[in-house]
């Protein structure tokens, strides 16, 4: 009787191992979300403060989304903080030449869709020893050219429809809300374009195969699948969405400057592996994606509003890092036999 | 035992060269409807890279290859694949982050139509993997089980299963029981017969005489990149596939 009872807890404990693994960064982040009401429970969750933590994740979370699919396909690419600068050179640049609204808006897409494809020419057909290899000399290059072209000055100023993106209002008086209590552009935008992946990468053969890639490349080829050719999209995708980033921060900053997404490719990784991530490719959810950029920006955020000092944030960011993945590896000795 | 004269796959003075190195001179190999050939040789003596010129990875620098009798130009697996030729490989080529059914159709996954879209039908492939795996008489928990949660005789049988969710004719098997348990031998050798008894003809690559001896009809042997012996499995002995593979007569 008491052995079944036993057995009874352990199998439970067991089964709730796949729902610990999925939806245990969410867990995370409800307990942070608690923890910082807590802390402050006027400011913290109030309407403006929400909206705000959402603008400020807005292209970071782009330059995360890129970064995932990339490492679901066991690679990295350490050019997106470079691409979204040149993208956003570029567009600042259009913008001031006065090129009409749609040209400099769509732009930086196909800028950045452009330098996601070299990364996956040079990659695949230059045989780079390792994505990482490729995407570190991209950082500099991109990086340097959108130096180049812009004198390495700031270049402001940008009509209402390109800044649409990153500093449209959604008002939502007519929901009998007050006027500051707007819904900004970007969270739909971020909402969209996280679906969107998430039942590209889920709903599709293309995206199928790039978790086949991530978990075995010589099964994928073994398959028949174009191994080389659905890199070349996933790069291309990554640096698309470093474009989109490039366009939401031209919204939010009204500038092109030269120090834009600096660094910016580390917190992408970041939030990849604090959302569970897998380096090794062929692991990882968009939810997750998600949850973890969430997490930087709330963490940010939530420090910020207690005046903890900057330098506080780096060490606690570093410790989330290295805490999450070490809570996988004791979650795989559990979950799979070797 | 299901075994006709109809020759299924012919290869005719198959040679390949990598740069100055020979890999394969004038070799010969034929196989019959239902029948179980044996490849045997020595590393090195060119079974790999002749498997892998059959299944199309490879293209031959001299030769040609014969489906059903009819000639023909391989320019990757998907070629092969569609004449109903099937490679399993020795590292099995499974993703283990995936499930058992989403590898057994990886590559040619059933779809629906959403409006203009094509979405991936996962209703079909756990039931069309079922299906097959029950088949093949492979018990698996679910198919929605994950490869990597898969003993190494299980991963071989799905190996397999995928090998023939596509009504193969003909399949090709690298060391299929070589990283395996004992007792899990005895199950794969098991499956490669019941694929014989509904028509399936099976190339097997193996060090193994007890393999080669429990499910073949004939043995052939390479040596040094060329045919070197060949014979039916009832005129041959142990000891002398063992001397042909050392390069004795």
């Amino acid at each position: 009787m008491v052995e079944n009872k036993k057995e009874k807890k352990e199998s439970l404990f067991l089964k709730a191992i796949p729902y610990f693994d999925k939806y245990g960064i969410l867990l995370l982040l409800l307990l942070m979300i608690i923890g910082l009401h807590l802390l402050q429970p006027e400011v913290f969750l109030s309407w403006r403060n929400v909206t705000n933590v959402f603008k400020q994740i807005s292209w970071q979370s782009m330059l995360a989304l890129g970064v995932f699919i990339v490492i679901v396909t066991a690679g990295i690419d350490l050019s997106v903080g470079s691409i979204m600068m040149l993208s956003l050179m570029v567009l600042a640049i259009t913008s001031k030449a006065g090129a009409p609204w749609y040209v400099v808006v769509l732009i930086p897409l196909v800028i950045g869709m452009f330098c996601g494809m070299f990364n996956g020419l040079g990659i695949t057909i230059l045989r780079m020893p390792h994505p990482f290899i490729m995407t570190l000399g991209t950082l500099y290059i991109f990086r340097g050219t959108g130096n180049l072209i812009s004198g390495g000055v700031p270049i402001s100023g940008f009509t209402e429809e390109v800044r649409l993106l990153g500093n449209g209002r959604i008002d939502l008086t007519w929901l009998g809300l007050k006027e500051s209590q707007y819904l900004p552009v970007s969270v739909v935008l971020i909402a969209v374009v996280f679906f969107l992946m998430w039942a590209f990468l889920n709903h599709t053969r293309t995206g199928k195969w790039i978790y086949a890639i991530g978990g075995n490349p010589n099964a994928a080829r073994a398959a028949g699948i174009n191994v080389n050719k659905i890199l070349v999209i996933v790069y291309s995708l990554c640096g698309l969405l470093a474009g989109f980033g490039a366009l939401i921060l031209a919204g939010r900053a009204d500038s092109g400057y030269p120090n834009a997404g600096l660094n910016a490719e580390l917190d992408a990784i970041a939030a990849c592996i604090i959302g569970g991530a897998s380096f090794f490719g062929g692991r990882g959810t968009v939810l997750g994606v998600f949850a973890g950029v969430m997490i930087m920006g709330i963490l940010r955020n939530g420090l910020n509003l207690n005046d903890v000092s900057a330098f506080w944030q780096q060490v606690l960011i570093g410790s989330i890092i290295v805490v999450a993945v070490y809570v996988d590896v004791l979650r795989k000795d559990l979950g799979t036999r070797k | 035992m299901f075994s006709s004269n109809k020759i299924i796959l012919e290869a005719k003075n198959i040679s390949k060269y990598f740069g100055t190195i020979t890999a394969l001179e004038n070799v010969n190999l034929s196989v019959r409807e239902g029948e179980c050939l044996g490849v045997v040789g020595d590393n090195g003596a060119g079974k790999s890279t002749l498997m892998k010129v059959l299944s199309g990875l490879y293209k031959p620098s001299r030769g040609e290859l014969f489906f059903n009798g009819n000639k023909e130009v391989l320019d990757s697996p998907r070629d092969s694949q569609n004449l109903g030729l099937e490679m399993v490989y020795q590292d099995l080529a499974l993703a283990g982050n995936l499930p058992i059914g989403e590898n057994i159709f990886l590559g040619r996954e059933p779809t629906k139509n959403l409006g203009f879209l094509k979405i991936l039908d996962y209703k079909k492939i756990k039931e069309m993997s079922e299906a097959h795996l029950d088949k093949l008489k492979i018990h698996v928990k679910s198919a929605d089980q994950k490869v990597e949660e898969l003993s190494g005789g299980q991963r071989q049988a799905i190996a397999i299963a995928r090998a023939t969710a596509f009504n193969s004719k003909l399949v090709i098997m690298d060391e299929p029981t070589a990283a395996l348990a004992i007792k899990e031998v005895g199950k794969v050798l098991d499956l490669i017969n019941g694929l014989k008894k509904i028509g399936v003809s099976v190339i097997i690559i193996s060090h193994r005489m007890d393999d080669i001896f429990a499910v073949c009809d004939r043995v052939t042997a390479l040596f040094q990149g060329t045919n070197f012996a060949e014979a039916e499995l009832s005129k041959t002995s142990r000891d002398e596939v063992i001397g042909w593979i050392m390069g004795k007569k």
